[in-house]
């Protein structure tokens, strides 16, 4: 990637959402873990489970501080760095982030407030209930922000309006039951549920072997480990659909994810290791399974998954398509406030699915009708992204979260036969050691999902290079370097934090210590029941 | 779908110009005080368990305040994307300041009790003064420049050029109206301080803010003035069509009249309330910071803040946005909107939510109504700030 404006622009914003995806999955899933817990307090009426919403709640707090923080640069870098994307599809792309405001993060922001203050002033159910709010609102917002991406993948339910230059809504129902969007959302929550269990369950095992918050700990663990089953069984699960989706209506980033340089006769063999050679357009050393990818893509023995190779034949014949819808565009805006001849419109109508293609040829020469056949074969083979890093990353993503199922498995056997105290240690240190991994794979998703829509910053309707600020490359490095500088001081400060914390343990307060001393099924020796 | 047509084009047009100042009238009213504790923080607290105080005055509530913000940029996006995609790339860095100070404010609230160190406690107080002052500056300075009209050129497909620099936004008419915006919020954070603090943080509170609603109509005004003899407005030259495509470029308009942002007032001189509640707010808040109506003076600066801001808009219409070096590329309420149906999705959405969001928020502050006492900040260590 040369480090030109769009490079960097894009880097910015591959910087700024990485770090931002550290502190959401966490929020999204430890919100309804606080959920669960409080739930069993208010049903139980056990101060044990009180303490656990507290001081799990406290880690929750620290996290979501950087998320809201992180979070504020996302809503208006749009426009910063990508004005002319903000022009182009603002009138779509626009609308779920703005119901995402009304309707989901008021409703998380307004209410963290009252989680964390407003033990002493509401009543137990009271509580509860803003817990549950705030759980919904932090899911609410990942669906929202999950339409607009779902978006960007599947521009579903919009069309070019030559009068505005710009992308407008046709059908707004079919942009939020966008199947894209839906698949995302359940994946990528999912994602979100596996990262908090894994969370709970690491830090549980590292009190286990340390010998501390025994009591804590072990509830922790048994209510991790049933929520990480049920969660990385659904990433998984939903992580097919998304991969089926993705060849349905992204088939290069299939193609690409799965480094198929050539269109084989189906059913298409799954490649589970090899070299993919972005010059010599093959994979080395590569090893196949047959069968399987067909299966994976189009859950049919018949149907055929187009190469890279193939699809760039194609994109090549939607260039010269999207030509033609260009070149009507002067015409068109000729005529001003009066209305279009229907001819005219016809025209373009029919060309101008493909005008994105046209505009790939942007990079190499300002007005793209003077393109030569060298410059078009060109831009058809930017329509293929960088094979490698999207093969790599997608098997990591993939080989964790069956890894993620394993270790959930195997803990969530432990805990339903009351066997946590005869657990072998080396299981405990594995779980402590485990904490990072989803991560990894959280982050790993993003890129496939993102880096693999390249060089689309709209899937087939705008290129990156096309969708940037016409700003100079010197002002976005200083602003990356900005925020790349400022987020890694305060991920510093976060994780010294969360440290300081869990070592710390749960903190007793008034009322939990008084509650201990009322409470009959607080003594000690009755802790193992619950 | 047919529905959205039960309102026409240019009705919604007008209702999301209005509700584009609700937003930010929501936002100033609301996070406007937040911001005004945080710039106020270092000054009217000195002990750690004063700053303490403070910050639990706004601790609880901050959030969900922001979002305010949060959200007048998604309705924006969604609203008025042209405007949307010049003004945050025009105004760059301004915008990236903002956004630092910004990031800045949810950790400063959220860490700087965690660890009983005089100095990393006074390193987040200071972050969060930034946190406070930076961004309630930068908005009025913003609001001068859109004024004065931003110096941005659309291409034919629409692609945005912006010939201006940071330190050219720094005019002096500008940078008057970032003292605006400053000493409004100022007062609004005193005035919060002063309902829900007792003792010497309230008593210094009441002082500062006693200055601040002063100062607020005096540079107020001094900007009207300022604006009357050197700001010249926009007009549209062309046909005005207000249901037509958003594309700016197909109209014409002018820059350079003098007194053009006056028009309005002298086409319909009902308008002129607008400043005046403005001034009056002021006024009334002032009087409140004297006479120690606690409640009263929040109320009043909120409403002086609705006026200034407002009248920013009334000056304006219905330019939006005006540009300096091409004025065809002006944004205005006619030619910078979302397409019809989304501006009507968009409001049944607002209608059904507003309401909700309002209902819950004003909950929330009931159930944390009453002062913030030092002493139980100290005792309860744990869920406090």
């Amino acid at each position: 990637m040369d480090l030109d404006i769009v490079g960097l622009s894009r880097l910015q914003f591959a910087a700024t959402a990485l770090y931002h995806f550290l502190f959401v999955p966490l929020t999204l899933g430890l919100a309804v873990i606080l959920g669960i817990m409080e739930t069993v307090y208010v049903m139980t009426q056990r101060p044990i489970w009180r303490q656990m919403t507290k001081f799990w709640g406290t880690l929750f707090g620290i996290n979501f501080a950087l998320g809201v923080a992180t979070g504020i640069v996302m809503e208006f870098q749009f426009g910063m760095n990508w004005s002319y994307y903000s022009h182009y599809v603002g009138d779509i792309f626009g609308a779920p982030l703005a119901i995402e405001g009304l309707m989901a993060f008021f409703l998380e922001a307004t209410l963290v407030g009252l989680f964390f203050f407003g033990w002493e002033r509401l009543s137990k159910v009271k509580h509860l209930i803003v817990t549950w709010a705030m759980a919904l609102g932090t899911n609410f917002s990942a669906l929202w922000i999950l339409i607009a991406n779902g978006w960007m993948q599947n521009p579903a339910g919009a069309a070019l309006n030559p009068q505005t230059m710009r992308m407008e809504v046709t059908s707004f129902a079919e942009v939020l039951f966008n199947p894209v969007a839906q698949a995302k959302f359940v994946h990528t929550v999912s994602a979100g549920y596996t990262v908090a269990a894994l969370f709970v369950l690491g830090v549980s095992a590292w009190y286990l072997l340390k010998g501390r918050h025994v009591d804590l700990a072990k509830r922790s663990l048994t209510v991790a480990a049933s929520f990480g089953l049920a969660a990385s069984l659904s990433v998984v699960v939903l992580g097919d659909e998304s991969g089926y989706l993705s060849g349905e209506h992204q088939s290069m980033k299939l193609a690409a994810v799965e480094a198929m340089w050539e269109t084989e006769p189906a059913p298409a063999s799954f490649t589970a290791f090899g070299f993919p050679d972005q010059e010599a357009r093959e994979t080395h050393y590569a090893v196949h399974i047959p069968w399987v990818m067909g299966l994976i893509g189009t859950r049919s023995l018949d149907t055929q998954i187009p190469g890279i190779k193939n699809l760039v034949e194609q994109a090549k014949g939607r260039i010269q398509n999207g030509l033609i819808a260009y070149d009507l565009l002067d015409e068109i805006r000729a005529h001003g406030h009066q209305p279009i001849p229907a001819e005219v419109r016809a025209r373009f109508d029919a060309h101008s699915g493909d005008l994105g293609h046209a505009l790939l040829l942007k990079r190499y020469v300002d007005d793209p009708r003077q393109a030569t056949a060298a410059q078009i074969e060109q831009a058809a083979w930017d329509t293929v992204p960088q094979v490698a890093p999207l093969f790599w990353t997608f098997r990591v993503m993939v080989g964790l979260g069956f890894f993620f199922i394993l270790l959930t498995l195997v803990f969530f056997w432990h805990t339903a036969r009351h066997q946590i105290d005869t657990m072998p240690r080396w299981l405990l240190r594995v779980a402590v050691w485990s904490i990072p991994l989803p991560w990894i794979a959280a982050e790993c998703g993003w890129f496939v999902a993102e880096f693999g829509r390249q060089p689309w910053a709209i899937e087939g309707v705008l290129p990156v290079a096309v969708a940037v600020s016409n700003l100079s490359a010197t002002t976005v490095l200083g602003t990356l370097l900005g925020f790349v500088a400022i987020y890694t001081v305060l991920l510093i400060v976060e994780m010294k934090l969360m440290l300081k914390a869990i070592r710390k343990g749960p903190q007793l307060d008034e009322q939990d210590r008084a509650e201990l001393q009322t409470s009959p099924h607080a003594l000690p020796q009755q802790s193992a029941a619950f | 779908m047919i529905l959205h047509e039960l309102l026409s084009y240019d009705v919604l047009r007008v209702i999301w110009w209005l509700l584009l100042g609700i937003l930010l009238v929501g936002f100033a009213c609301t996070d406007g005080f937040d911001l005004g504790v945080g710039t106020l923080g270092p000054f009217v607290a000195r002990s750690d368990i004063e700053r303490r105080v403070v910050l639990n005055t706004t601790g609880p509530i901050w959030e969900g305040n922001q979002v305010w913000l949060i959200l007048g940029g998604g309705a924006i996006f969604a609203a008025w994307p042209q405007l949307y995609a010049v003004s945050f790339s025009g105004f760059y860095l301004a915008m990236f300041a903002i956004l630092f100070a910004l990031i800045l404010r949810p950790v400063g609230f959220k860490y700087r009790s965690k660890i009983e160190d005089p100095r990393w406690r006074s390193t987040w107080d200071w972050c969060l003064f930034i946190g406070g002052f930076v961004p309630s500056l930068i908005f009025g300075v913003a609001i001068g420049n859109v004024l004065q009209g931003v110096p941005f050129r659309l291409e034919p497909d629409m692609q945005i050029y912006y010939d201006g620099s940071f330190f050219g936004l720094l005019n002096p008419f500008a940078v008057l109206c970032g003292l605006v915006s400053v000493a409004m919020l100022v007062a609004h954070g005193a005035a919060w301080l002063q309902l829900k603090t007792s003792g010497a943080v309230q008593a210094r509170s009441r002082r500062a803010g006693l200055v601040a609603a002063l100062a607020t109509p005096l540079l107020y005004v001094l900007a009207g003035v300022l604006m009357w003899l050197f700001v010249d407005g926009y007009r549209i030259t062309s046909e005005v069509i207000t249901t037509g495509p958003s594309n700016p470029m197909m109209k014409t308009a002018e820059g350079g009249i003098a007194h053009m942002w006056f028009a309005n007032y002298a086409a319909a001189p009902v308008l002129w309330l607008v400043p005046a509640i403005g001034i009056l707010g002021s006024l009334a808040a002032a009087w409140g910071f004297a006479r120690r109506h606690e409640l009263f003076t929040l109320l009043a600066n909120g409403v002086a803040i609705a006026g200034i801001i407002l009248s920013v808009g009334v000056s304006m219409f219905p330019f939006i946005l005006p540009s300096s070096i091409q004025p065809q590329a002006s944004l205005t309420v006619w030619d910078a909107s979302s397409s019809h149906l989304i501006l009507f999705i968009m409001l049944v959405c607002t209608i059904i939510f507003l309401p909700i969001i309002l209902a819950y928020t004003s909950w929330v502050y009931s159930v944390m109504r009453g002062k913030v006492d030092g002493k139980e900040i100290e005792e309860e260590r744990g869920h406090a700030y």
